[in-house]
């Protein structure tokens, strides 16, 4: 499980922006660490970080929306990224999709009415011999069939 | 005595148990008094026998797999610790034939050592190539490069040499190295296990390119999907720096954001700046002005870990191996529907079908192999008809397809090619930075026309409009993303166009 995000606090995020503001090309590692502490980057998070490096509000904002991992609303308590590449729909990975959403009762890009998880696509996860596969949260779950894909789905809503 | 185990930490062991595994074996040991030590290795790469465990015994390692947490007490009362007989023990690994008919070079240590104790890398040779680069001119380590034929694994082929040479050649105030971690393409996972399994071959290879080329500061664009292996090479260089290793410049892992198009390298540079990851247009070239219009050297992981043993062993002796204008060795990354997955590094020249029959051993499913989709999302589909193309750049251009980062993606009979070709239009669609209309539009009509297709409405004419498109977006886009998908596209229709009728045409 991972650890809540952080309700929003503006003198942290500031905190957190400055000390990447000095890296080389700061704005991704400002990105993601915002995210890592807040859940997601508000419009607000994004303001700021676009005060601290001297850049446009409509930069920061371009960057945000152009990236699939950068999420503007928190995500539900769980984040399920599954494999839809290739290599994991040669291995059965529609079936598992099917299963999912219908089990879940949400499409890619949407959290579950209770918030227990937030359901995205992923194009290769690098376990392609083993697949279908998933991402919950940072852990990968590979060979989902049986009590694994079970299991996924009780851990996805826990 | 200490019984010495080992047992991956690859993600995919701990996507299928390897962690509980560890734990049940910690378990068992304590409940049979028993004093273990478990080594976390990264994988030797044939993943149906995940999770390995492997003991240390006096005629070697004895490997037992696939282990299931619940097997483990069973397996250590059967004598695991000493290498017993039982069902899942396969012998010393790396007797079997899978790993007996490689020919391990940069995946040499990978699955053996503990990929973050810097005496397992040098008692197993490693930095020996850059203390000989270290003690060479930049020039004379360009024309070493140059001399193995070494190409570019990222995808393009381009010959490593003569990149290096011209950001060698090319002045700036700075320099930079960017190594592409981003390994988008389905079907491959080298990158990762590289990363996760040996990442100083990588950080050394990294630092003869920095000495090569005069850069002083190097990243490593390692995507976000890669979670273990970002924080694996983040470990590696923070022991590197510690031990004062990084002589060259520092090195540093940052983390893409989820967008296939930044493997491309001008994309990558852009999303290093920390932008939106859009294509460039060429030229310039990044060797001339590439990361904040500096000279920047772009290689992808494999192509900087083949460096140290072309150092150390010479360029000769890596050149002697291979097919054609193909010199050296293959990470070929057996994916899909195939019995043996995984990583087989060979020189190049093996066919198609000795890859995905004699050394895959065809489908795990048991079902007949219909298509291999080869190079990733934008490399073509080959039909079993295609399956005596030697594993060469060349060659596999010549059958409209490409050898890309090296991935062959298995589909049994089940597979509708349809929806396969849609798939890649869709995949295009998605990931298209937007920067070029053919790319952004063209994919998006694709879609469309395929969708006609299955409906039945105006097919031939659907099917024309297909060819179009594919002709739009190969000449018309700005980067291989769109410029590619016509591969994967055309390829099913020539070689499936069976799978292309709407559905009471095909009951005809
Ligand atoms: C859409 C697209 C995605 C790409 N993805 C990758 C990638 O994930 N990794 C990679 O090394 N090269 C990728 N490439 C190729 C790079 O543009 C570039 O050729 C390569 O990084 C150069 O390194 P090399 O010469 O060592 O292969 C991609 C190209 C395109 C057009």
């Amino acid at each position: 499980m991972t650890p809540a995000p952080a309700p929003w606090d503006e003198a942290r995020a500031a905190q957190i922006i400055r000390a990447h503001a000095g890296l080389e090309g700061a704005l991704l590692p400002i990105f993601h660490a915002l995210q890592a502490e807040f859940g997601c980057i508000s419009d607000e998070a994004a303001a700021l970080a676009a005060e601290i490096l001297n850049i446009s509000r409509a930069e920061a904002h371009g960057v945000l929306t152009f990236y699939h991992d950068f999420r503007r609303s928190p995500p539900g308590r769980h984040v399920l990224k599954l494999c839809r590449a290739e290599a994991c729909q040669a291995r059965g990975a529609r079936t598992v999709e099917a299963r999912v959403t219908g089990e879940l009762g949400v499409g890619f890009g949407e959290t579950t009415s209770d918030a227990a998880v937030t359901l995205l696509p992923a194009y290769c996860l690098g376990l392609c011999a083993s697949g279908p596969a998933a991402l919950l949260d940072e852990r990968p779950v590979a060979r989902l069939e049986g009590e694994r894909l079970e299991r996924l789905i009780r851990d996805a809503r826990a | 005595m200490t019984s010495r185990l080992f047992v991956p930490k690859d993600a995919a062991a701990l996507a299928v148990g390897a962690d509980e595994v560890v734990r049940a074996l910690t378990q068992a040991a304590g409940k049979a008094g028993r004093r273990i030590e478990v080594v976390r290795t990264g994988s030797r790469g044939l993943f149906r026998l995940e999770p390995l465990v492997e003991v240390e015994t006096d005629e070697g390692r004895i490997g037992y797999g696939p282990v299931s947490p619940d097997e483990v007490a069973e397996l250590v009362a059967a004598g695991l610790f000493d290498g017993a007989e039982h069902r899942l023990r396969i012998g010393p690994p790396e007797a079997l034939p899978f790993f007996a008919r490689q020919t391990r070079l940069t995946f040499a240590r990978c699955g053996i050592i503990d990929p973050l104790s810097l005496n397992d890398y040098r008692a197993s040779g490693g930095f020996a190539g850059l203390e000989k680069a270290r003690a060479m001119a930049p020039q004379a380590i360009v024309e070493a490069v140059k001399a193995s034929g070494l190409r570019g694994r990222g995808g393009a082929g381009f010959p490593a040499g003569i990149k290096w040479e011209t950001v060698l050649g090319a002045s700036g105030a700075r320099k930079y190295v960017a190594c592409n971690a981003d390994e988008g393409d389905s079907g491959t996972f080298a990158d990762r296990m590289l990363m996760e399994g040996d990442p100083f071959l990588l950080i050394e290879g990294l630092l003869i390119a920095m000495r090569a080329v005069g850069a002083a500061k190097a990243f490593v664009y390692v995507r976000s999907e890669y979670p273990q292996a970002a924080q694996t090479m983040t470990e590696a260089l923070t022991l590197c720096r510690g031990a004062g290793l990084l002589a060259e410049g520092d090195i540093e892992v940052r983390l893409g954001a989820g967008a296939y198009v930044c493997g491309e390298e001008t994309a990558m540079l852009e999303s290093l700046e920390g932008r939106r990851g859009q294509v460039r247009a060429k030229p310039p070239l990044p060797a001339h002005a590439g990361l904040f219009g500096q000279p920047t050297l772009v290689n992808n992981v494999l192509t900087l870990a083949a460096i140290p043993t072309i150092l150390s062993a010479g360029p000769e002796a890596y050149a002697a191996l291979g097919f054609g204008r193909s010199r050296g060795t293959a990470a070929v990354q057996l994916a899909g529907d195939v019995k043996n997955g995984g990583l087989f590094e060979t020189p190049f020249g093996l066919t198609l079908g000795e890859l995905v029959l004699q050394i895959g051993e065809g489908t795990e499913s048991g079902r007949p192999i219909r298509a291999v989709q080869a190079g990733g999302p934008l490399g073509a589909y080959f039909p079993a008809s295609l399956f005596d193309t030697p594993f060469d750049y060349e060659a596999f251009a010549a059958k409209d397809g490409l050898v890309g980062h090296g991935g062959l993606v298995v589909f049994n009979d089940t597979v509708d090619m349809a929806e396969q070709a849609r798939f890649a239009l869709e995949f295009c669609a998605v990931e298209s930075c937007g920067k070029c209309t053919p790319c952004r539009l063209g994919a998006v009509r694709g879609v469309e026309t395929v969708d006609r297709i299955l409906a039945g409405r105006d097919p031939g004419a659907s099917l024309e409009l297909i060819r179009d498109l594919c002709d739009t977006m190969k000449f018309g886009s700005l980067c291989a993303l769109g410029g590619l998908t016509p591969l994967p596209v055309l390829s099913a229709l020539n070689h499936f166009p069976e799978d292309f009728r709407a559905p009471h045409e095909a009951a005809e």
